[in-house]
């Protein structure tokens, strides 16, 4: 473990208790994630990439295995606000507005009003949603309501923003517009991301470091270093650079599934 | 013009025809208004030929209606084309609300005081054909006094009915209203927060519920005495349960994922429950406040049927009914109802001014 290590997991496990007997969720999952890195975690449904998105944010317990954010517990990590989370639906609350529910952690965390205002004006900007702070959610499109979401988990500035599909309910269309904005947005913020998904293009797209997982029981299969620059024009994706490390983790994706044709 | 329409338009005209030649047996000067009315109405068929605007059906109803109430007496005994015509201005009535209202659909929301007419013509059409039916059938007063009667005892009896209204409404409604809400969400909140009590509390208001009323209220008079507090006990033991009931279901009404939010910010208890599950329990509990409106009043007159003094609505009912002074009991039956509908609007508006962000009242 680096000095820079913000997630740090050794042989974590979680299993679920359940009626039908017990779900292997996260199996032997080691992995470091250092500041600053963009990680995506990739796989089928049933890998497991949410629920350690959900163990990191201590909204899950593993039952073996260490996990350290920051060097702290989750539970300690999650008390201190070190992370923002974004959640597949925006979770917008209806009877605030929108710059109403950017304000809804400020609020919990003690925010003055006048911080509170200068912090929802500079988060409303970064997600490019001036203009609609005094709008309902309902009044928003589905990919707005997900941008004012990304805006509420930047407003307090945590270090860490763990995003679990954040785009999977998005066209295609939005989907690539609001993939390049997210990368302007790391690149502007300096912010450690971890970022679930299963669309393969995105995260070759997005991330420096891309975690491919299988299921049955939920663990890591590969661990790919992307050497993209860090400079991504939305071409960049008829790259052979790009398309070698798609490959790549389709490959390792595949190896996951075979494993589960043979047992 | 809808089939519908079609349809009434062709009765309402037949109708007309049919009673004009009945009333030609009869000497010209004998009801004319009554007969005039007729012939407009059979005119009106010519709609089939030359569009009429709704507003000349909406004239014509008015006339008929009119024409009916004064020849109301003319005749004795009553001949068959006056009560057509009765028919013909209440078709002419519906034929009226039907068309305004297919003109208004499109825009129902934002149309002034029109749509507000629609259940005006249909509480009119109500009045008339009833004081018709009553005073034109001779229908004995015990059974049925007709509205104008109701009207005229409700003007003369304004200190009494007053009396009444500030004893069982002002005081006990309103009073155990305010206490069995209050008290049904505190609980709710209480058991929310322990499990022990959900097992324990909600069972035993569960059985509270199923107390009949006809039982408890005269308990209640020996508890709390012969006034008022008596029938708000009753009032407040009506409306704590579904209070309590939509209390514990709303808390329970957010999302995991909105929760989970809360979560993540190391939110409290109190933060989550003032920032998330009280605003999303916000519609169930304001169906409590709505179905207890009306339970509270309910739960109010029954009370007062079990000794009270001699004040009040239920008690002023029990008696007036004992003397055959059924116009009594219906002006009183007129001020509950006129007080409860108001009751219920202002909590409706409540409602609508706090949860607006509800699908259910911002698609209305």
């Amino acid at each position: 473990m680096g000095p820079n290590a913000v997630v740090s997991a050794q042989n974590l496990g979680l299993t679920f208790k359940t009626n039908d007997g017990d779900v292997v969720a996260l199996s032997d999952v080691s992995l470091t994630i250092d500041k600053g890195e963009f990680v995506s975690f990739i796989g089928p449904s049933g890998c497991g990439k949410t629920t350690f998105l959900r163990t990191i944010a201590d909204l899950e317990q593993p039952t073996s295995g260490t996990l350290r954010i920051n060097g702290q517990t989750p539970e300690n990590a999650r008390r201190e606000r070190a992370y923002g989370y974004v959640f597949q639906a925006p979770a917008l609350y209806p009877w605030r507005t929108i710059e109403k529910n950017v304000a809804l952690p400020l609020e919990i965390m003690g925010y003055s009003g006048s911080q509170q205002a200068e912090r929802i004006k500079r988060t409303m900007d970064l997600v490019n949603l001036s203009g609609f702070e005094k709008k309902y959610p309902w009044q928003l499109s589905g990919g707005m309501q997900q941008r004012a979401s990304i805006a509420r988990a930047l407003a307090f500035d945590a270090d860490l923003l763990l995003m679990d599909e954040p785009f999977g309910a998005l066209d295609e269309i939005v989907r690539d517009h609001l993939n390049s904005e997210l990368l302007k947005l790391w690149a502007a913020t300096q912010k450690t991301i971890c970022f679930v998904t299963h669309s393969i293009p995105e995260a070759v797209y997005l991330s420096t470091k891309i975690v491919v997982m299988s299921p049955r029981p939920g663990r890591v299969t590969d661990v790919i270093e992307s050497d993209l620059p860090r400079e991504r024009p939305l071409d960049i994706r008829e790259t052979p650079e790009f398309l070698a490390i798609a490959v790549r983790v389709r490959d390792g994706l595949r190896a996951g599934h075979s494993y589960e044709e043979h047992v | 013009m809808s089939q519908l329409q079609y349809f009434l338009s062709l009765v309402t005209g037949g109708v007309c025809a049919a009673a004009l030649a009945l009333s030609l047996v009869t000497p010209f000067e004998t009801g004319l208004l009554l007969k005039t009315f007729l012939a407009l109405g059979v005119l009106s068929l010519i709609r089939f030929i030359l569009p009429l605007g709704l507003w000349i059906d909406g004239i014509l109803a008015l006339l008929g209606a009119a024409a009916v109430l004064i020849s109301i007496g003319v005749f004795t005994p009553t001949p068959p084309y006056f009560w057509m015509a009765l028919v013909a201005a209440w078709l002419f009535g519906w034929l009226f609300v039907e068309r305004l209202s297919k003109t208004l659909a499109p825009r129902l929301s934002d149309n002034g005081g029109l749509g507000l007419l629609i259940p005006v013509v249909f509480g009119l059409s109500i009045l008339v054909i009833w004081e018709v039916a009553t005073r034109a059938g001779n229908v004995p007063q015990v059974i049925l006094p007709p509205p104008s009667m109701i009207w005229a005892r409700i003007t003369a009896s304004v200190p009494t009915l007053f009396a009444d209204f500030q004893q069982t409404f002002l005081k006990a409604v309103l009073i155990g209203y305010v206490l069995g809400c209050g008290l049904g969400f505190v609980v709710a909140i209480l058991i929310d927060r322990s499990p022990f009590l959900k097992s324990g509390l909600l069972p035993l208001g569960n059985f509270v519920s199923a107390l009949p009323i006809v039982g408890v209220a005269p308990i209640m008079v020996m508890w709390f005495g012969f006034d008022w507090p008596s029938k708000a006990a009753v009032v407040i033991i009506m409306t704590f349960f579904p209070m309590l009931v939509n209390t514990v279901a709303g808390l329970n009404a957010s999302s995991a994922i909105e929760r989970d939010l809360m979560r993540t910010y190391a939110a409290g208890y109190w933060q989550t429950l003032m920032k998330l599950r009280l605003p999303a329990a916000g519609p169930f509990i304001f169906n409590a406040l709505k179905i207890n409106s009306t339970l509270a009043l309910i739960g109010a007159i029954v009370a007062e049927f079990f000794g009270t003094p001699i004040v009040g609505m239920g008690f002023r009912i029990s008696t007036e009914v004992g003397r055959m002074n059924v116009d009594m009991v219906w002006a009183e039956i007129a001020v509950a109802a006129v007080a409860g509908s108001v009751f219920y609007g202002v909590i409706v508006l409540i409602e609508r001014a706090v949860t607006f962000w509800h699908p259910s009242v911002r698609g209305a």
